[in-house]
């Protein structure tokens, strides 16, 4: 081979997975430690990616590390499928992933990468979950120095963490985190679960599924592996809540499209000004419309 | 339903991309042709530098077309190279870079008057007035290519052989052999390769240099400013100020000799910093970590930073040397400010990190935005519960409002 050779058009083409091997392998080696430490940040040399740092750079490297040829993929941004940014990830994955099948269903995906949710359909053992981290460490909020915070979860000192939430009970009679609440995993570690809503984090606790992290920005990759305890952070008095999508009279408010009273929702704001709610999770909405369709023609009657 | 606009999915993706080729050739109805990737290189020489320098790739085709499909954004046009960058393996690594060879186009120092070999200014708008050459406007072809033939003939020469091949002494040189500066620390055996190894600190100088070689100009400005203005005491003079191509070598395949595999541009700058004692020298020279043997009776010496980078970025380069001495007081002694901190400094200059974050903003975030509005609405209903709690129990009492 010589300079000629390695400049003409066949060498642009990119290899299955669009990283060098050596890279992927470095990847692997890094989730591997991950899952064997669960909630420890391992650091990795985060490579450049065609999309731009924090539109998820971290998981993407993630699932183009693990994914093989039979693979099924979901992606979704805000839990829908059709959100720019998914489509973008989508787009490219498959494109450099020959043979990977790209889905919308949450059961037909072996490997689910998402930004901000946790699906509403339980996923199994059989699948991988992938988030994109733009915070991977939960002490940054009370530590900017990032080798303190390192020897801070070494030692599992998490009290400036209990200040923050005890100082915003005294100021607000409410713990203020609204997303990336700090969860502890199996005991020991305490992980920044990345933007999911409070509504997703029990989803972790004792999951069936492999849960893992990638930042690629701050270059690391953590793990909550299936069947690990991830408890978000609370004091005996005062627990951990939820969003509870409660209206002004208390009731929960439901899916303008599926009618769902048991799921995260969007808050849509109509062009009169007026507020209406839908599923975040676009495809579990759109199947509870199709059941629900399904539902009145076997009892036969059209509406 | 305006929140649907952000999911436009596929095809609004598609169609944004296509607008963007829409704006970069919206002057071809009046006969406005395409840029070669020849004349951003040539024509656009400093933003083609900085473009290779931030992406870390010597590659100056791609540059050119990194710059031209970016539509001459610096950033993207260095994130372009990097990406393609990350999808490529290391080959091998070159044998350390001797850059008294350099092929020069330009060497100054400002320590001295004169120095051996001479002050050779080359090309630098350092010295020009900065009005506008109008006639740049409304260049013809005829005077474009005069500038040349002219330049050549007054010259002697009948070809662009810009360069100076006589290996050059550095000024460094001799203020080493006068005792004045410490000598050379000794090239580590293997580099610290940021594309292959995460930055965990404390981090050594290699890594810390690597760092900043293609870091972003202005942030790298930025940061060496704050110390040169008062947050900081480098005080920097500048030993000498390299640009031009130096040899690259590899260790031939078959015969394992080193042989030249081409040749890069690169900007150099040493700078000499206050004078310390000697131990403290020693210190620096050693880097993180080690012990030093201390010599009381050693005289104080002058102590250095070093910048480079690929292309023909001096301001960066100067950056870098200033923020090289300044770090490496920060990893003996503590910072005593952000641009002595190492962690500060390494992990905001990157341009590809910084852009990318900075603009992942204009993702949607309605998910994470509806857990905020839930905890606001939450501690205003706290606020409304205990403000009534209080009204019940004390009796209402007329607000005094003063005038």
């Amino acid at each position: 081979m010589n300079l000629a050779e390695l400049q003409s058009p066949q060498h642009r083409e990119h290899t299955f997975g669009l990283i060098d091997e050596t890279a992927k392998r470095e990847i692997r080696r890094a989730t591997l430690k991950a899952v064997c430490v669960p909630g420890y940040q391992v650091p990795f040399a985060s490579r450049e990616m065609p999309l731009a740092r924090g539109f998820g750079t971290g998981g993407l490297q993630l699932t183009l590390s693990m994914i093989g040829e039979g693979d099924t993929l979901k992606v979704i941004d805000q839990g829908s499928d059709e959100s720019v940014n998914a489509c973008n990830m989508r787009d490219l994955i498959t494109r450099v992933c020959p043979g990977v099948e790209p889905t919308f269903k949450t059961e037909d995906a072996s490997i689910f990468q998402t930004r901000h949710r946790i699906p509403e359909t339980p996923m199994r053992e059989d699948q991988t979950l992938v988030f994109q981290v733009p915070y991977p460490d939960a002490l940054v909020v009370v530590e900017a120095n990032e080798a303190r915070r390192v020897q801070m979860h070494g030692e599992a000192d998490y009290a400036r963490l209990f200040v923050k939430l005890y100082e915003d009970i005294v100021q607000y009679d409410e713990i203020t985190l609204s997303h990336r609440y700090p969860t502890r995993i199996h005991g020991h570690y305490i992980i920044d679960p990345s933007p999911i809503p409070r509504y997703d984090v029990p989803k972790l606790h004792q999951s069936k599924q492999l849960n893992l992290f990638g930042a690629g920005r701050e270059k690391k990759i953590y793990a909550v592996p299936p069947y690990t305890e991830a408890k978000p952070l609370e004091f005996q008095d005062v627990n951990f809540r939820v969003e509870d999508h409660l209206d002004d009279s208390g009731r929960r408010l439901t899916c303008c499209k599926c009618g769902a009273d048991n799921t995260f929702l969007d808050e849509l704001v109509l062009t009169d000004g007026s507020r209406a709610y839908a599923c975040s999770d676009t495809e579990y909405c759109r199947r509870m419309v199709m059941q629900a369709k399904a539902a009145r023609q076997t009892e036969g009657g059209t509406p | 339903m305006s929140y649907v606009a952000i999911k436009g999915g596929e095809t609004a993706i598609r169609e944004a991309a296509e607008l963007l080729q829409v704006l970069r050739t919206r002057g071809s109805a009046q006969g406005e042709t395409p840029l070669s990737p020849e004349a951003i290189e040539h024509q656009l020489h400093f933003l083609h530098s900085q473009v290779m320098s931030e992406g870390g790739l010597y590659d100056p085709q791609l540059a050119s077309l990194a710059v031209k499909q970016s539509l001459g954004d610096p950033m993207e046009a260095a994130f372009l190279l990097r990406a393609s960058r990350s999808t490529r393996p290391r080959i091998a690594n070159t044998p350390v870079i001797d850059t008294r060879k350099m092929r020069l186009i330009r060497r100054i120092s400002s320590a001295f008057k004169d120095i051996p070999g001479g002050q050779m200014l080359g090309p630098t708008p350092d010295y020009t007035q900065r009005l506008f050459n109008w006639e740049l406007l409304d260049e013809s072809d005829e005077s474009f290519r005069d500038k040349l033939v002219q330049w050549a003939e007054g010259l002697g020469v009948d070809s662009m052989a810009v360069g100076d091949d006589s290996p050059l002494p550095k000024v460094l040189d001799f203020l080493r052999e006068q005792g004045l500066v410490d000598d050379a620390p000794d090239p580590c055996d293997e580099p610290f390769d940021i594309t292959r190894e995460p930055l965990v600190f404390p981090v050594d100088r290699s890594a810390a240099l690597a760092t900043m070689t293609r870091g972003q100009q202005g942030g790298i400005v930025a940061l060496a400013y704050s110390n040169m203005r008062g947050y900081g005491d480098v005080h920097p003079t500048i030993a000498e100020l390299r640009v031009g191509y130096v040899p690259v070598e590899l260790a031939h395949p078959v015969t394992g000799e080193p042989t030249e595999a081409g040749e890069v541009l690169i900007t150099e700058c040493e700078v000499i910093a206050m004078y310390e004692r000697a131990d403290e020298a020693a210190a620096q020279r050693t880097g993180v970590g080690d012990t030093v043997e201390i010599d009381p009776e050693a005289p104080p010496r002058f102590t250095l930073g070093y910048g480079a980078c690929f292309g023909h970025n001096e301001a960066k380069a100067i950056a870098m040397a200033i923020l090289d001495r300044s770090l490496q007081k920060g990893m003996r002694d503590g910072p005593s400010n952000p641009s002595e901190d190492a962690e500060f400094v390494l992990l905001h200059i990157d341009g590809i990190d910084a852009m990318g974050f900075t603009v992942h903003y204009k993702m949607p975030h309605y998910v994470t935005f509806a857990s905020d509005l839930d905890r606001l609405r939450k501690t205003q209903q706290q606020h409304a519960d205990k403000q009534q709690a209080t009204e019940a129990e004390s009796p209402v009492t007329e607000e005094v409002v003063s005038p």
